[in-house]
């Protein structure tokens, strides 16, 4: 009995271990690894991991160059995001590598990366991999003489003052961020063939990356608003990437800055706490019907109903736009409808079937900055008419009609008459 | 079980019988002298047991491909007409009549029932539906597969009748021999081979026939049968535009020689109307009978026809014939006129469809070549080889003229027509290879005719040197010919032996042509392509079911909504064994979509990627027979994608694909070539 009773307390105590992991479901990630260099970073920017550990976060932390870490095990992925902040590392430790890193964004996880002066080349080509270059210079820094941190009274204005923000509440939250970001490291440009990297914190017009040291020989190759700060990819598999180059920019130091409010803000996007939606219930019938037909015939009346929810961080909200469109398509969109909403989430478009035959698809490409992407789509076939769906009789052919009739009629007569009259 | 050990004995058989047929036939005479029994019961007994065994012969020479592989459905084009009879069998009619299917030609889709023709899948589904009636538990792919043997075993019948019609009952029982055994039709219809063409020659011959019939009597009842066979052939194959234009060309002969009667007119209208009306009925020809360039000459000499019957009552109401020579011009100039401009108007306000391109390409053999890429690559649609006249007709080639000489001395309105059909027939045969076929039966009936003939003669001399003919010969016809014939030839020396030496001539030439056939079928003809089959190192058998193996591969690893892109050769067999949407198929009838999977194999990656994606592709389909030397692969069907893709886009341009003018495929390729997906 007592062995029973503690098997299940052990089940039931296992149970919200698995919940909690990353799905469909529950989108916010969950189990995160962070790489340092040293595990001094974990006292000196306690107050962000602090703010990631109190909303429900398991960190684990762990040496960049620890010959044990892995990212997956079996298969099986033991993290759902990743943390780097370990800007000098020159060789991961353990199966970590580049690739790995990539493959594990491909899978649709989160990587937060943060590079500071002196990057490694590995910590730039991980970047790059995002759509992402640094400064190529070692030993550049992004300077900025006008906007500058009054605390700092080093003269090299290499503490930046930013709050070029972008402007989307659904990335950096709806209250607006009063102080500027405080910012020091190296700036990196945004890769022009990469259309999914964003720019969120971008230096002002004034700014310019160089080498703070040395004299300034030549014109610095990043300058002004070209040099992003921070950046954001979101995958086309809705991974998000957060990419900056100041890991200083977390740490407690700044204390009278944005830099708080900013960063977790944005750590809840990245993070899936922010922006993700989810379709369900997609279903289409004729008008006045609710069963879902498997074919539907040319010229019917349709309905196409969608909901459509985003996740707060705790539970599905509706989602709230009148922006949402459903193409019927073949090859290209024969029906173009923008959907109404009830408020709810339920979005719902009434159109007929083009007068045209094929497989179609009911095709929802809903993409909107800092969102997931929803692409939905559901193929049913249209046939044209059964034989015996036409009309029986057109009115337009009656005197087609009565000539035949007619022409019956006068041969019969014809042929009698004929035989048997002389 | 069963099956197999009756293909097997067929096998046997099949080597002597054809031999022991034809001579049995030749020598019928003589049989009667040694029984002494000459009633025409006798003859008839010998004329059904002969046409029998041609029966049983016709169906058996064709199961050699179940005998080496099994019973399975060969080629490409077959998978499909399988695929909608399986459906035909287990929806019913009205869900075929109105099938639209969302599997092929993703996204467009097809209308199944009204882009084919029913006439072969609703033939196998009655088969199979009588065959179930009565408790025979078969599958329906077995009656697919022997559907083309059973009617090629019915054509036999045919041409005898029709034989029978256009000389005498011994050209018949020859007719019937030859075709049952002619390569050239062989090669349409083995078991397996379950095609339109294997039901539709029969309805060909049989329409052909029961016209011939009709002219020969004037019936109305033969007339009616004739446009009831055009139905089937119309529901059957497209080759029937042959019949609705042959028909009309004959009469119009008969009009020009003099030869118009009250029985041509009675037959060419009845056939005329009836047929076109029931034509009509089939949802894919539909109105096209009246309004598509191909059909309008039955059109004009089916007014023609009532013009010259005007001019006829005419004739007969006026006794002047100088008014009446008056009166004829001025008929004859306003109905060529009116004609004329209909067509004209017709033509110009779009309501005559003009010619489509396959039928320009038969009159002109280099069009398709120059305009219409996608039906030159089809390999049945290329200009005949010489060789494959010899190898399909062996010697009935050196006895069609023979057999043309013959139908000229006695020239009726029957020999007209057989005469015609093998002149127009073999010029079409000679445009495309697959239309040898059409031209078989009309070679096999003048031959026949040929044969008959010359034998008829030389035993006839025989006989008359020998002093103990005997009295009667049984064939009234032939008997006159032949005396005349044999008092010719009084006046040279050795006509006896001359005669036998011929005779053991003919004899060794048919036998000959037996053996020919039945190597050809043998060899040739009973391969499924599907299966391959090789000979190895040490001279046995290598087969490769490699086809097969791909398409269930793909029925069972890949999602039941996967599109499968591929070149249209294999569009049928992926549908029909993969179950799997295709892009493109064998029906070729959308030019623009087959350039685009010809554009999307033929553009570099990423540009191919893009086509890909706009089709909802999810898996390419290509075919590499590079390591069994299997020479019909994608790399060699690659530069008709170029060709294809290029007619309809002209970014393809099939000079970069080529080095110098050679097409190369090693590392000395073009660059695009290389590049290319």
């Amino acid at each position: 009995m007592a062995k029973l009773l503690l098997y299940l307390t052990l089940a039931t105590s296992l149970i919200p271990l698995f919940s909690v992991a990353f799905s469909p479901e529950n989108p916010t990630d969950r189990r995160v690894l962070v790489l340092v260099d040293d595990f001094a970073i974990k006292s000196s920017h306690s107050l962000y991991f602090g703010s990631l550990t109190s909303r429900g976060f398991q960190l684990e932390f762990k040496l960049a160059d620890d010959p044990n870490i892995g990212l997956q095990r079996y298969g099986q992925y033991l993290y759902d995001a990743l943390v780097l902040f370990c800007p000098s590392v020159e060789r991961f430790g353990g199966s970590i590598d580049v690739a790995s890193i990539v493959d594990f964004v491909d899978s649709g996880h989160d990587l937060i990366v943060a590079a500071d002066s002196n990057a490694s080349d590995l910590i730039r080509e991980v970047a790059t991999e995002c759509g992402v270059d640094f400064d190529e210079d070692p030993a550049a820094m992004v300077i900025d003489h006008i906007n500058y941190a009054v605390s700092n009274f080093d003269g090299d204005h290499t503490l930046i003052a930013s709050d070029d923000f972008i402007k989307a509440d659904v990335i950096l939250g709806s209250k607006k961020i009063e102080a500027p970001v405080l910012f020091q490291g190296i700036g990196h440009s945004l890769n022009p063939a990469n259309s999914l990297v964003l720019k969120v914190l971008s230096a002002s017009s004034s700014a310019y990356s160089a080498n703070p040291k040395s004299k300034l020989s030549n014109p610095p190759s990043l300058t002004g608003s070209a040099i992003s700060l921070v950046s954001v990819v979101q995958a086309r598999n809705n991974a998000r990437i957060l990419i900056t180059g100041s890991l200083s920019m977390f740490s407690n130091r700044h204390e009278k800055s944005g830099n708080e409010q900013f960063l977790t803000e944005i750590s809840k996007w990245v993070f899936h706490e922010r922006g993700h939606l989810k379709a369900v219930n997609v279903r289409h019938h004729k008008v006045g019907e609710s069963d879902e037909p498997a074919i539907y015939r040319i010229n019917d009346d349709l309905e196409y109903s969608v909901e459509i929810y985003e996740w707060s961080g705790t539970s599905w909200e509706p989602y709230v736009s009148d922006d949402v469109q459903v193409q019927f398509y073949m090859m290209s969109p024969y029906v173009l409808k923008t959907l109404s909403t009830d408020q709810k989430g339920h979005y719902s478009a009434e159109f007929k079937v083009p007068d045209v035959y094929g497989v179609f698809q009911f095709k929802v490409e809903y993409q909107r900055l800092g969102y997931t992407s929803l692409s939905l789509s559901k193929q049913i076939p249209v046939r044209p008419y059964r034989h015996n769906e036409y009309e029986r009789f057109l009115p337009a052919a009656y005197p087609y009609y009565g000539s035949a009739f007619s022409m019956m009629a006068g041969f019969f007569i014809f042929t009698i008459v004929h035989l048997y009259s002389k | 079980m069963v099956g197999k050990t009756e293909s097997q004995n067929g096998a046997v058989k099949a080597t002597a019988a054809p031999a022991m047929n034809l001579e049995s036939d030749l020598f019928s005479n003589f049989s009667f002298k040694s029984f002494k029994l000459k009633t025409k019961q006798q003859e008839l007994l010998l004329r059904v047991s002969i046409l029998g065994l041609v029966y049983i012969l016709a169906f058996i020479t064709r199961l050699f491909s179940v005998l080496r592989y099994e019973s399975m459905i060969h080629e490409f084009d077959p998978y499909f007409n399988y695929r909608t009879t399986l459906f035909l069998t287990e929806k019913g009619f009205y869900e075929f009549w109105n099938w639209f299917d969302s599997e092929s030609w993703y996204p467009l889709g097809r209308i199944i029932g009204g882009t084919l023709y029913p006439g072969l899948m609703v033939t196998a589904a009655f088969i199979y539906w009588t065959l179930r009636f009565l408790r025979f538990a078969v599958h329906i792919r077995e009656v697919c597969v022997l559907t083309a043997p059973f009617f090629a075993s019915n054509t036999t019948v045919v041409a005898y009748f029709f034989g029978k019609e256009i000389w005498d009952s011994g050209a018949g029982l020859v007719a019937a021999a030859f075709i049952a055994i002619c390569p050239g039709y062989i090669s349409r219809s083995v078991a397996g081979s379950y095609d339109n063409e294997g039901v539709a020659i029969f309805a060909l011959l049989l329409t052909f026939y029961l016209f011939v019939k009709a002219v020969n009597t004037g019936s109305l009842a033969w007339a009616l049968a004739s446009a009831f066979g055009y139905f089937y052939m119309v529901s059957a194959w497209g080759g029937y535009v042959f019949i609705i234009n042959l028909i009309p060309l004959y009469v119009l002969v008969l009009l020009i020689t003099g030869r118009y009667s009250m029985r041509l007119y009675v037959a060419y209208n009845c056939m005329y109307v009836l047929g076109m009306l029931l034509a009509m009925q089939i949802r894919f020809v539909g109105f096209q009978h009246v309004q598509s360039g191909e059909h309008m000459a039955a059109m004009g000499v089916f007014f023609l026809m009532q013009v010259f019957y005007f001019l006829d009552w005419v004739k007969y109401m006026l006794s002047d014939t100088k008014l009446f020579q008056a009166f004829l011009r001025i008929t004859v100039t306003s109905a060529i006129a009116v004609g004329a401009l209909a067509l004209g108007v017709g033509t110009a306000s779009g309501y005559i469809s003009p010619w489509t391109g396959r039928f320009y390409s038969l009159l002109d053999p280099t069009y398709a070549k120059d305009n219409i890429p996608i039906i030159a690559s089809v390999s049945e649609h290329q200009p005949t080889a010489w060789s494959s006249f010899m190898f399909d007709f062996h010697i009935l080639l050196f006895l069609f003229p023979a057999g043309l000489y013959f139908c000229f001395k006695k020239l009726s309105d029957a020999t007209i027509f057989i005469v015609m059909y093998g002149l127009t027939s073999m010029y079409f045969a000679g445009v495309m290879v697959r239309l040898i076929l059409v031209a078989t039966p009309a070679v096999c009936l003048i031959s026949a005719i040929a044969v008959s003939a010359t034998i008829k003669n030389l035993t006839s001399l025989l006989r008359t040197k020998s002093k103990t003919a005997v009295a009667g010969s049984s064939k009234g016809t032939g008997g006159s010919k032949a005396s005349s014939k044999a008092s010719f030839d009084q006046s040279q020396p050795f006509q006896k032996n001359g005669a036998i030496a011929l005779l053991l001539g003919a004899f060794y030439l048919l036998s000959k042509y037996a053996t020919h056939c039945t190597w050809v079928t043998s060899e040739a003809y009973s391969s499924p392509s599907i299966v391959l089959a090789a000979r190895g190192a040490h001279g046995n058998r290598v087969i490769f079911d490699d086809y097969r193996e791909a398409y269930f591969w793909l029925r069972q690893n890949t999602p039941p909504d996967a599109k499968v892109m591929s070149w249209w050769d294999y569009g049928y067999q992926i549908t029909a064994m993969g179950n799997r949407t295709v892009i493109v198929d064998n029906n070729t009838w959308n030019n623009t979509h087959i350039a685009t999977v010809g554009r999307a194999m033929s553009s570099y990656e990423d540009e191919a990627y893009e086509i890909m994606r706009s089709l909802d592709v999810d898996y390419v389909l290509v075919v590499f027979g590079g390591v069994t030397g299997y020479s019909s692969d994608d790399i060699n069907k690659f530069l008709w994608m170029v060709r294809i893709g290029g007619g309809v886009f002209p970014v393809i341009k099939e000079p970069d694909y080529l080095v110098n003018g050679d097409y190369r495929v090693d590392k000395g390729a073009a660059p695009k070539m290389l590049n290319c997906l």
